[in-house]
């Protein structure tokens, strides 16, 4: 069933605060792989010019999407969760995560459109710290495939 | 923000080093608890199967984060990365044995932008196929 095109535009209340912390940081750059020392050692963070050690660029995903649960699980807007895939995912980041950030995400329902009985919904997360600085946007489309014919 | 690449050393064409990422049904489940995504279709193979996949398959946000190593790396500086964007075409499959699946990246200047900022396009073939598109990367370069 297509989705409400009034949801367009629809934005939802702003996240509670996630707090970044150096050991999620840590088994995030591990779980990835990357040993670069600006996720893990404050000293060569700083030689880069950051106050602490940064994130890698995707890490903030995990943040954006829990936030992006609240339209997901919107019962008005009825997206069938279990038949959905991720299609596209962009940031555009005004400076890195760092440790000691606590995020805020403030979601907005850009598009909802309906092709060939796929339901597509494209979620923006701007994310603010705690002193109201912008740090990144993160743009989600989400794919709910139809149902296969019985 | 200090990338240790000069803006004036790269041409559109200039190539970064390629990288493979190998990765595992271990790698998957570290990868699960890192990001808190525990979708099962990513660690059961009967699930996976059971919604039409062939397998279990990486988390889309697990290519694109092996993805843009290439460009880090390359950058020295993570931060020096100012726009990442992906479409998932297809997904990594991961077969429950010795090897699981390998995801090879390759990576190349597309434009010089103003600012000392470059556009990066990258490409992530995993199995012969592409698993990445449209798979762009902004960098402000030193």
């Amino acid at each position: 069933m297509a989705l409400d095109q009034t949801f367009v535009g629809r934005t939802y209340p702003p996240t509670e605060p996630y707090e970044v912390g150096r050991e999620k940081i840590r088994e995030f750059a591990v779980a990835v792989g990357d040993e670069n020392p600006v996720y893990t050692d404050p000293e060569a963070a700083k030689a880069f010019g950051h106050q602490d050690v940064i994130a890698p660029p995707t890490f903030v995903f995990a943040i954006t999407f829990a936030a992006a649960g609240q339209v997901i699980e919107d019962p008005q807007l009825g997206l069938d969760y279990s038949r959905v895939v991720h299609g596209d995912q962009k940031f555009a980041y005004v400076r890195p995560v760092r440790a000691g950030d606590r995020l805020t995400v403030t979601s907005t329902i850009e598009a909802v459109k309906s092709l060939a009985g796929n339901d597509i919904i494209d979620i923006r997360g701007e994310v603010h710290d705690e002193s109201g600085e912008h740090v990144v946007t993160a743009w989600t489309k989400l794919v709910s495939r139809a149902p296969e014919e019985a | 923000m200090t990338a240790q690449i000069h803006y004036a050393d790269v041409e559109v064409g200039t190539e970064l080093p390629a990288a493979s990422f190998p990765v595992t049904r271990a790698t998957l489940v570290r990868y699960a608890g890192a990001s808190g995504d525990f979708n099962p279709i990513h660690w059961n193979e009967k699930f996976a199967k059971e919604v039409g996949l062939p397998d279990v398959i990486a988390h889309g946000m697990f290519t694109m984060a092996e993805a843009i190593r290439v460009v880090t790396d390359w950058a020295g500086d993570p931060g020096a990365v100012v726009e990442y964007g992906v479409r998932f075409t297809k997904p990594v499959v991961v077969p429950n044995d010795d090897q699981g699946a390998l995801i090879e990246v390759t990576a190349k200047v597309a434009a010089k932008l103003e600012d000392n900022r470059v556009r990066v396009d990258l490409t992530a073939l995993s199995a012969g196929q592409k698993v990445l598109g449209m798979s762009r990367a902004v960098v402000r370069l030193a």
